[in-house]
C-alpha cells in the first residue's frame, strides 16, 4: 500500500510540476491543482497508513489512526480550494486584460509561430 | 494577563469583519475612521505588549487552553513583539496615505488591509508551524487582493506571477511541514526544537530535506536570490500605500528564517544544527549584488525602490547569516530602518509621480514637481537613509553589521559586498535625484502639462479626491502658469514624514534600541527560555 500511495503522490507531483512550468495559465492552474492534491495525500500519509482504524477514542478499537493529519488535510483542502478559485478568476481577468492567456502576457503574433 | 497576546490578532480580525459587513452601509469617511481607529488601537496594544515583554518576559497564550504541544500556542517574545511594533507603525502610515484616495476604488480595500495585518501579526505571534502556514495563507490572500486593487494591465500581469509563485510556495511549505510531522510527531515549534535533538541517525537525511524545503519557502517570501524575480514587477506595479505595506512582507520571510534557524535548527540540534548556514550567507550577499544591479538599471523610481527592498533583504539576511549575537542584533536594528525607509520612498515616489504628469515616476528629465524643494529635500533625506550614509540609521545599522562581521572568517566577503553595494546605491540614487530634481526644466511636456490636481489638497476635502495612480484620470491643464509651484500636498507628505521620523527616532534612541535588539538577539540565540515558556508554562498561565 505504501508503494502504491507513494507512486500516486509522485506521479501527481510530477505532472503538477510539469504543468506549472507551462507557459499558459490554464495548464498552470491545473498543475497547481494537481500539486495540491499531491500534498493533501502526502499530509494524509504523514500519520502513517492505517486501515479501518478510528481516529477518536472508542472502547472497542484495536488501534488508532492519527487524527492530526486529517485535521491538517481538512485545512489544506479548504485553503487550496479557495486559492484555486482565486487563481482561476485571476487567470480569466488576465485573459481579459492582456488579451492572451500567456503567463507573461505575450500575444500570439509576438511569439513567432502561432499556437 | 497572557490572554493579551491574542489582542493583536483579534483586533484586526474583528475590524476586518466589521468593515466587510458595513461596506454598503457606512460612508467611505466613516469606514476610514473605523479602520484608522483599529490600526491605532492595534498600535496601542502592541506598545502595551512591548512593555510587558521588554523586562525579559515571554507571554504565552495557549489557544482554547489546550496544553502546549497539543494545542496552538501564541508566543509573544521580544522578537515577535518587535516585528509587531514595526508592522503597526508601518500600517498607520500606509493607511494614512491610502485614505487620501487610493481606497476609493473598491469597497474591499479596508477589510483587506485589516486582514493583511491579521495575517502578518499571526505569522509573528504563532508558535506552531502549521499555524504559521495558515497565517501565511491569510496574509497572502489579503495581499493578492491589495496587490490587484485598482486593476490595470501591469498589476494583473505582475499579480498573476505573484499568486502562482506563492501558491507553488505554499505547496512546498505543506510538504515540508508534513515531513517534519512525519518524523518528529509534533508541529509546535518549541516541541520541534526538543524533538530534533534526539533524532534517530536514519532520519537525519529526510529531516534535512524538510528543513531545506522550509528554507526555500521562506526564501521565496523574503525574495532571496534566485527567488526574488516576482518582487520588482509586483511592488512597482501596485498602488503606493500597498507597496509601502508590502515592505514588511519580505521581512516576514526573513523573520521566519531567523526563527526556524535559531529555534528548530539551533546550536542544540545535533547533526542538523545551523542547517542553512552554509548557503544563507552566499545567497544573501549575492542578493545584495543582484539587487544593486537592479537599482542601477531601473528606469522608474518605483522599480528602483522595489530593488532597494530586495537589497535590504540581502543586507538583513547577511546580518542574520553571521549567526552571532552581534550580527543578529545589527539585523534587528536594520530591519525597522529598512522597512520604514523603503516604505517612505514608495510613498514619496507616488507623490513625485503625481507631480510629473504623464512621465509618472520614469527617470527622465521632466517638469518641476510641485513644492520641489520640500519633496526634493525629503528624497535626499530618504536617499541618505537608504544608502547608509552617516549620521542616519542606515549607517548605524550597516556599521553594526560590519563590526559584527569583523570577528568572523567571512569578513572580506561581507565587507567588500556591503561597501561596494552601498557605493552603487549612492550612485544610483544620486542619479535618480538629479534626473528628477536638478535636470527638471521647462514645465512643458508634449505641449501640455498633465497635472493630477490643481486645487491644493486640504485635510477635510479628502473625500472628493478620487484620483488614483492612473494617468487617465488626471486633468489636462494648459501649461502657461499652472506649473507655478503649488503648496505642498501636506496630507500626502505627512505619512512620508512620519516614516522618515521613525528612522530619525531610531537614530535619536539608538542607545535603548540597540540595548533592546542585543537582548533580543541573545534571547533568540538561547531558545531554552522560549521552549520552557511554551512547554512548561502551561501550569502558570
Amino acid at each position: 500500500m505504501e508503494a502504491l500511495l507513494a507512486g500516486i503522490i509522485a506521479s501527481l507531483t510530477g505532472c503538477g510540476v510539469y504543468l506549472v512550468l507551462r507557459a499558459y495559465t490554464f495548464p498552470v492552474v491545473l498543475g497547481l491543482t494537481l500539486l495540491s492534491y499531491a500534498v493533501n495525500l502526502f499530509l494524509f500519509a504523514t500519520g502513517r497508513l492505517t486501515v479501518g482504524q478510528p481516529a477518536v477514542i472508542s472502547a472497542s478499537a484495536s488501534g488508532y489512526a492519527d487524527p492530526l493529519p486529517q485535521a491538517l488535510v481538512l485545512t489544506a483542502i479548504v485553503i487550496a480550494f479557495g486559492m484555486t478559485a482565486f487563481v482561476i478568476m485571476l487567470a480569466l481577468k488576465a485573459r481579459a486584460e492582456l488579451g492572451t492567456d500567456h503567463v507573461d502576457g505575450h500575444r500570439e503574433d509576438e511569439r513567432g509561430q502561432g499556437a | 494577563m497572557n490572554q493579551a497576546v491574542i489582542i493583536p490578532l483579534l483586533l484586526p480580525l474583528l475590524a476586518a469583519i466589521a468593515l466587510l459587513l458595513t461596506r454598503r452601509r457606512l460612508t467611505l469617511h466613516a469606514r476610514r475612521a473605523l479602520n484608522l481607529a483599529a490600526v491605532v488601537a492595534e498600535l496601542a496594544a502592541v506598545l502595551w505588549l512591548l512593555g510587558q515583554v521588554a523586562g525579559d518576559g515571554i507571554l504565552v497564550y495557549q489557544v482554547g487552553n489546550w496544553p502546549a504541544p497539543y494545542g496552538i500556542s501564541l508566543v509573544a517574545d521580544r522578537l515577535a513583539v518587535w516585528m509587531l511594533l514595526i508592522t503597526a507603525l508601518l500600517a498607520c502610515c500606509a493607511l494614512l496615505y491610502a485614505v487620501q484616495g487610493t481606497d476609493s476604488g473598491s469597497r474591499h480595500f479596508h477589510p483587506l488591509f485589516q486582514l493583511q495585518l491579521f495575517g502578518l501579526n499571526g505569522a509573528f505571534l504563532t508558535g506552531d508551524i502549521f499555524n504559521l502556514f495558515v497565517f501565511f495563507e491569510v496574509l497572502l490572500l489579503a495581499s493578492y487582493g491589495l496587490l490587484l486593487h485598482g486593476g490595470g494591465r501591469e498589476r494583473v500581469r505582475a499579480g498573476l506571477h505573484f499568486v502562482v509563485l506563492n501558491l507553488a510556495g505554499s505547496t512546498l511549505f505543506l510538504f515540508a511541514v508534513g515531513t517534519l510531522y512525519a518524523i518528529l510527531g509534533t508541529l509546535n515549534m518549541a516541541d520541534l526544537a526538543l524533538q530534533v535533538r534526539d533524532i534517530a541517525p536514519g532520519d537525519v537525511g529526510v529531516l534535512r530535506a524538510a528543513g531545506l524545503l522550509l528554507f526555500t519557502v521562506f526564501a521565496l517570501k523574503a525574495a532571496l536570490v534566485p527567488l526574488y524575480l516576482w518582487l520588482p514587477a509586483a511592488y512597482a506595479g501596485t498602488s503606493a500605500p500597498v507597496a509601502a505595506l508590502f515592505a514588511i512582507m519580505t521581512k516576514v520571510g526573513a523573520y521566519a528564517i531567523l526563527r526556524a534557524e535559531t529555534l528548530i535548527f539551533g546550536d542544540d540540534a545535533g547533526p542538523l544544527a545551523h542547517l542553512v548556514e552554509p548557503v544563507l550567507l552566499p545567497l544573501a550577499l549575492l542578493t545584495m549584488v543582484v539587487a544593486a544591479l537592479g537599482v542601477l538599471s531601473a528606469r522608474g523610481l518605483r522599480r528602483q525602490t522595489a530593488y532597494l527592498v530586495v537589497l535590504s533583504v540581502g543586507t538583513l539576511l547577511t546580518a542574520f547569516a553571521l549567526g552571532t549575537q552581534a550580527g543578529i542584533a545589527a539585523g534587528l536594528y536594520y530591519l525597522p530602518h529598512s522597512t520604514f525607509a523603503a516604505a517612505a520612498l514608495f510613498l514619496l515616489a507616488d507623490v513625485i509621480a503625481r507631480g510629473r504628469g504623464a512621465l509618472r515616476d520614469r527617470l527622465d528629465p521632466g517638469p518641476v514637481v510641485p513644492a520641489a524643494p520640500l519633496v526634493g529635500g525629503l528624497f535626499f533625506l530618504l536617499a541618505v537613509l537608504i544608502a547608509g550614509l552617516p549620521p542616519l540609521s542606515g549607517f548605524l545599522g550597516k556599521w553594526m553589521l560590519l563590526r559584527a562581521a569583523l570577528e568572523l572568517p567571512e569578513t572580506p566577503w561581507v565587507f567588500s559586498v556591503v561597501l561596494s553595494v552601498g557605493l552603487l546605491t549612492i550612485i544610483a540614487l544620486a542619479r535618480s535625484g538629479s534626473l528628477l530634481f536638478y535636470r527638471a526644466g521647462g514645465a512643458v511636456w508634449g505641449g501640455y502639462l498633465l497635472l493630477p490636481s490643481v486645487e491644493p489638497a486640504n485635510a477635510d476635502g479628502q473625500d472628493t479626491c478620487v484620483l488614483d495612480s492612473e494617468p487617465g484620470t488626471a486633468t489636462l491643464t494648459a501649461t502657461a502658469d499652472a506649473a507655478a509651484p503649488r503648496c505642498p500636498d501636506w496630507s500626502r507628505l505627512a505619512p512620508v514624514l512620519g516614516l522618515a521620523g521613525f528612522c530619525l527616532a531610531l537614530v535619536a534612541a539608538a542607545g535603548p534600541v540597540t540595548d533592546f535588539t542585543a537582548a533580543t538577539a541573545d534571547a533568540v540565540l538561547h531558545p531554552e527560555r522560549y521552549i520552557q515558556a511554551v512547554l512548561g508554562g502551561s501550569g502558570e498561565s
